[in-house]
């Protein structure tokens, strides 16, 4: 009797184990992304990340200005996002409300299997298909611009947005529909007033996860934003998103020195980013029970 | 050669897993570094990317010389490979630059005797698009192109449109090279592109018409079609020289440098062996097949 009583303790204190593995990989990272970032603070200072020029190699001055590559990733970031909401969820909308059954079962598989294609096949795909066309589309001397990136981000972001959007639809009560259609309301009318109002918080929370994967991803980005580290707010431009900086500088980097701490504070700053989504997304999924 | 570099990309991702798993394997034992009896059958190899290529064709030949011997042969920059020579997870560095001083002072405080050897020579060609109707340049041409905004290509005798600017990626090799020898130690242009990979500078300056780009002379050979290779003087007066083996070889060419080995002291055992055979005619021939340049 006491044999078994034991047994089941050590299978639980290993079922907790695993659970928790997760937990201490987080902590483990943010203490070791931070500590090396934190010696960048005290040499050369928190300063040099502010300025407007990321020129880490170089025989003149090396500069660590985060400015650059912070605007670059938000101006696609937010490129994608806004391709993505009305694709996201008018997809999620017809999924949910409209398809019949035998259409849903070709749809959510397909988009389920976008989001498994890796990002460096969608970018080999980017720098193919997509780079020529906005170059020809818009008359541009090139089309390695933030908008290519942005195009290909929303592509992956889009299948996220729908399942999650989707089951935010189907969880609304069908008695609400019911008691819209009772009074009269049209098909499209209870669609548009009151499921997707009422699955608003899931929808939103969808985004967010989108929008996560949007920052954090980095090969696809590498591939067609042109990587040049300028400020600006055109999708016209080529940009330097964190990410692909520190792919890109990773490899060659002195191990130690001032650009690789460098390369730790863009980290940081990226893992804050997509801990602060998450944590939004988490809080809005949890505020309305859907989490 | 387009079939063969993707027989050659396959062979390095097989190799590479084979590594990964040959260092998991023997990991419990010794490190590769420490091996250094004649009885050693693995040999790890490290570093520059613009080297991965040669490389593997050099394991490739030597292990159907000794089937016993496994050359496991892995990228991810010089810097990546002279690190791994300093913490003794590999055998050999490849490395298309010199180490740097701070490189140099951390081995000695680990004791480490980072030993060089050149094993081959790269051109750096300087690509355009094929109907751009510029052919040559000067390197001080050159080094404005790289260095100045917005400048167009008037300035060299070309149409009056924007020249569009292409480099690799800071962490490469060549970038530092190309800055140090023909951009005279000053910075980059700041919207000039940074692609990740030496493909990505083919398919960009082949679609671009107003484009400019470097890449190692093997794989601008390779895309010829694609791509116009630019003929180079040294100044104002010299005749312009297009790079080609022989060109590169004999110096006459401006853009080239040295590729290295670096070791651990001096080779024994199967590494040795490997190195030897590098340097032999055999290995000095993979090196042309491969769009480099022999040493001897």
């Amino acid at each position: 009797m006491m044999k078994v009583v034991w047994k089941e303790k050590a299978i639980k204190l290993m079922l907790f184990a695993a659970a928790s593995t997760s937990i201490l990989i987080v902590i483990c990272i943010f203490v070791f992304v931070g500590k090396e970032a934190g010696h960048f603070a005290i040499e050369p200072g928190i300063k040099e990340l502010l300025g407007s020029r990321w020129v880490p190699v170089s025989f003149q001055k090396e500069s660590f200005g985060l400015l650059p590559l912070i605007t670059g990733s938000l101006l696609v970031t937010l490129m994608a996002t806004l391709l993505t909401i009305p694709f996201g969820v008018a997809a999620a909308v017809y999924i949910a409300e409209l398809s019949r059954p035998s259409e849903r079962e070709i749809l959510k598989p397909f988009i389920e299997i976008l989001a498994g294609i890796p990002s460096i096949v969608i970018g080999f795909f980017g720098l193919i298909v997509l780079v020529p066309l906005i170059k020809a589309g818009f008359g541009l001397s090139t089309g390695l611009t933030a908008l290519a990136g942005a195009v290909l981000l929303a592509l992956m972001a889009i299948p996220t947005v729908v399942s999650i959007s989707e089951d935010a639809i189907r969880s609304v009560p069908a008695s609400y529909k019911a008691a819209s259609l009772a009074l009269g309301a049209s098909q499209m009318q209870t669609i548009w007033k009151v499921t997707v109002p009422a699955a608003l918080p899931g929808i939103i929370a969808a985004i967010m996860l989108g929008i996560g994967r949007v920052i954090g991803e980095t090969m696809a980005v590498m591939m067609v934003t042109g990587n040049a580290a300028v400020i600006t707010a055109s999708p016209f431009d080529s940009v330097r998103t964190m990410t692909a900086t520190v792919a890109a500088e990773m490899g060659e980097v002195a191990f130690g020195s001032t650009h690789y701490r460098a390369l730790f504070c863009v980290g940081l700053v990226l893992l804050l980013a997509t801990f602060g989504l998450n944590m939004i997304a988490q809080r809005v999924l949890k505020k309305y029970r859907m989490g | 050669m387009n079939e063969n570099a993707a027989k050659h990309g396959v062979a390095i991702v097989v190799s590479a897993i084979i590594g990964l798993t040959e260092v998991a394997l023997i990991s419990g034992c010794s490190k590769p570094g420490d091996q250094t009896d004649a009885e050693q059958r693995f040999i790890t190899i490290k570093g520059s990317d613009t080297m991965v290529h040669l490389v593997s064709n050099w394991a490739e030949a030597f292990m159907q010389n000794k089937p016993s011997i496994e050359v496991s042969v892995t990228g991810g920059g010089s810097g990546t490979g002279i690190a791994a020579i300093l913490n003794g997870t590999t055998d050999i560095c490849a490395a298309s630059r010199k180490i740097k001083d701070q490189e140099m002072t951390q081995a000695l405080q680990k004791g480490i005797h980072p030993r060089e050897i050149a094993v081959a020579r790269d051109g750096i060609a300087v690509v355009v698009h094929p109907d751009n109707p510029i052919g040559e340049l000067t390197l001080e041409q050159l080094s404005r192109i790289f260095t100045r905004q917005s400048l167009r290509w008037s300035i060299v005798g070309g149409p009056d449109e924007e020249i569009l600017v292409f480099s690799r990626e800071s962490s490469s090799g060549t970038y530092v090279f190309f800055q140090e020898m023909v951009l005279n130690k000053q910075d980059y242009m700041r919207d000039a592109k940074l692609l990740p990979a030496t493909s990505a500078i083919i398919q960009s300056v082949s679609t671009d018409q107003w484009a400019i780009g470097y890449v190692g002379l093997g794989y601008a050979l390779a895309a010829k079609d694609k791509v116009k290779i630019i003929a180079i003087k040294g100044s104002d007066a010299s005749a312009a020289v297009i790079p080609s083996d022989e060109t590169v070889k004999s110096g006459r060419y401006p853009i080239a440098r040295p590729l290295y080995f670096y070791l651990n002291g001096v080779p024994k055992g199967t590494v040795k062996e490997f190195v030897d055979f590098c340097l032999s005619a055999e290995g000095q021939a993979v090196v042309t097949d491969a769009g480099y340049v022999a040493v001897q």
